[in-house]
């Protein structure tokens, strides 16, 4: 079981890599203040699915590794995705049987959090930031948030499964 | 299925809120650490290195665009893009040589705003155009001419001294000579003492001569001369030059004593031409 577990983590694994090189990915200026928080949405879906194995200590490091990627405060996004993955954890049975719908909304609210403690601490560190890099994400990131959770609920089965 | 599901309960997540509030913590301490003090550079360098690989791999289509873009580029927008940078580099290039003559224009014309404090009476700047220098003629051709109200005998200046005086007035050009034309005589005073004299120019452009002075004159080296006025030519008060040597040979009747013009001869590029009130007295006297 255990000599199998690597194997089972790897789709996991890989949906995670993509969306931290989505994060850090080069766009042009116009469009980068619309990217969607992919790294919060895949934890936010993974810490929804297996929040044993995808929990708050996975989503601290990834945000310190987002951290240094993006030049940002050293913690900063580790907070902000620690936070949020807490909070699914907290409530991923609820939002399990959520229709979409209603998952999509939690959603909203969860990248609403997610960029308000973004927000948030780079104003107490003095950081300034037009409104537009924090909202803009919230939105195509909930636009994006059914697409991404169909594509990776075929890949859920299997982790799960495997179990 | 069901079974295992409900051994998956949050509550059995073990210490789910210690952890996620000890990591918030760390959280707010690393970002303090990192914010104020700068303490974590070590750290962000390794996982900054970590990362590279992924930042490489995220990077190469950008890259590869660009590159396929670079190769695909036909020959003829090249030559075109090329011309075009060539000539861009050339205007840039004149640009900046325009720039320096600017720069060190602009420096002498301010030395010359201070010197123009103390000319009392109207000056025109006014450009050198030519020299014609040889040991025995000092002259230089002006870019101002009668059109321009330039008259015979009219006094020239630098930021540092006299320099000469108008001998020949065209209607665009005029032709001056130098203080240190061997032709050349400036009546003087010593600043010191007021003690009057007459300056030769000797050929050289660094020296100039004071033959008739006795050899009991109060005259020492460093001594200021000054225009006196008195030839009508030159308001009085100009610096003209330094004294730099004085021999006094007792069985002649005169000392030998030379003088450094202050304004650089060899060296102006702009001078002051001086409106006189008395300009008809000044023209007569050359």
């Amino acid at each position: 079981m255990s000599s199998s577990r690597p194997l089972r983590n790897m789709p996991v694994l890989i949906t995670i890599l993509v969306a931290f090189m989505l994060m850090i990915m080069p766009l042009p200026d116009a469009v980068a203040s619309f990217r969607p928080d992919w790294l919060a949405l895949v934890l936010i879906f993974w810490a929804m699915s297996v929040p044993r194995s995808y929990s708050v200590g996975v989503a601290w490091l990834l945000g310190i590794v987002l951290d240094v990627a993006q030049g940002t405060m050293l913690g900063q996004h580790a907070l902000a995705l620690c936070v949020i993955v807490y909070i699914t954890i907290k409530f991923h049975l609820l939002m399990r049987v959520f229709p979409l719908s209603q998952l999509t909304a939690t959603v909203f609210a969860l990248l609403a959090l997610y960029q308000f403690l973004l927000f948030w601490i780079n104003g107490v560190a003095g950081v300034s930031a037009p409104a537009v890099d924090y909202w803009g994400p919230v939105v195509t990131g909930t636009f994006i948030w059914p697409i991404v959770s169909i594509f990776l609920s075929g890949m859920r089965y299997r982790v799960q499964m495997g179990r | 299925m069901v079974s295992s599901q409900s051994n998956r309960n949050p509550a059995r997540i073990p210490a789910l809120g210690f952890r996620a509030l000890a990591l918030v913590v760390l959280s707010i301490l690393l970002m303090w650490l990192d914010h104020r003090e700068n303490h974590l550079d070590a750290v962000r360098r390794a996982i900054g290195a970590a990362v590279y690989p992924i930042q490489i791999i995220v990077d190469a289509p950008a890259r590869l665009w660009g590159w396929t873009r670079e190769v695909t580029t036909s020959k003829n927008d090249l030559q075109l893009e090329n011309s075009r940078l060539r000539t861009e580099a050339l205007i840039t290039r004149g640009r900046t040589q325009e720039l320096a003559a600017l720069k060190a224009e602009n420096d002498r014309l301010r030395a010359m705003l201070d010197a123009r404090e103390q000319v009392r009476g109207e000056v025109r700047v006014a450009e050198i155009m030519a020299v014609d220098a040889n040991p025995y003629r000092h002259n230089i051709v002006l870019g101002v001419g009668s059109s321009d109200g330039v008259y015979d005998g009219q006094a020239i200046v630098d930021a540092s001294g006299v320099v000469g005086q108008v001998i020949e007035t065209g209607f665009t050009t005029s032709q001056a000579i130098l203080i240190s034309d061997p032709d050349h005589t400036l009546p003087v005073v010593v600043n010191r003492n007021g003690l009057r004299t007459v300056v030769f120019g000797t050929g050289q452009y660094n020296r100039l001569d004071l033959p008739f002075l006795a050899n009991n004159a109060d005259i020492q080296p460093g001594d200021l001369l000054v225009t006196s006025g008195l030839g009508g030519t030159f308001p009085s008060g100009y610096p003209v030059a330094v004294v730099e040597t004085v021999t006094r040979i007792p069985q002649e009747p005169f000392a030998d004593v030379t003088a450094v013009p202050a304004a650089a001869l060899d060296q102006v590029r702009e001078v002051m031409l001086i409106y006189t009130s008395n300009r008809e007295d000044g023209a007569a006297d050359e």
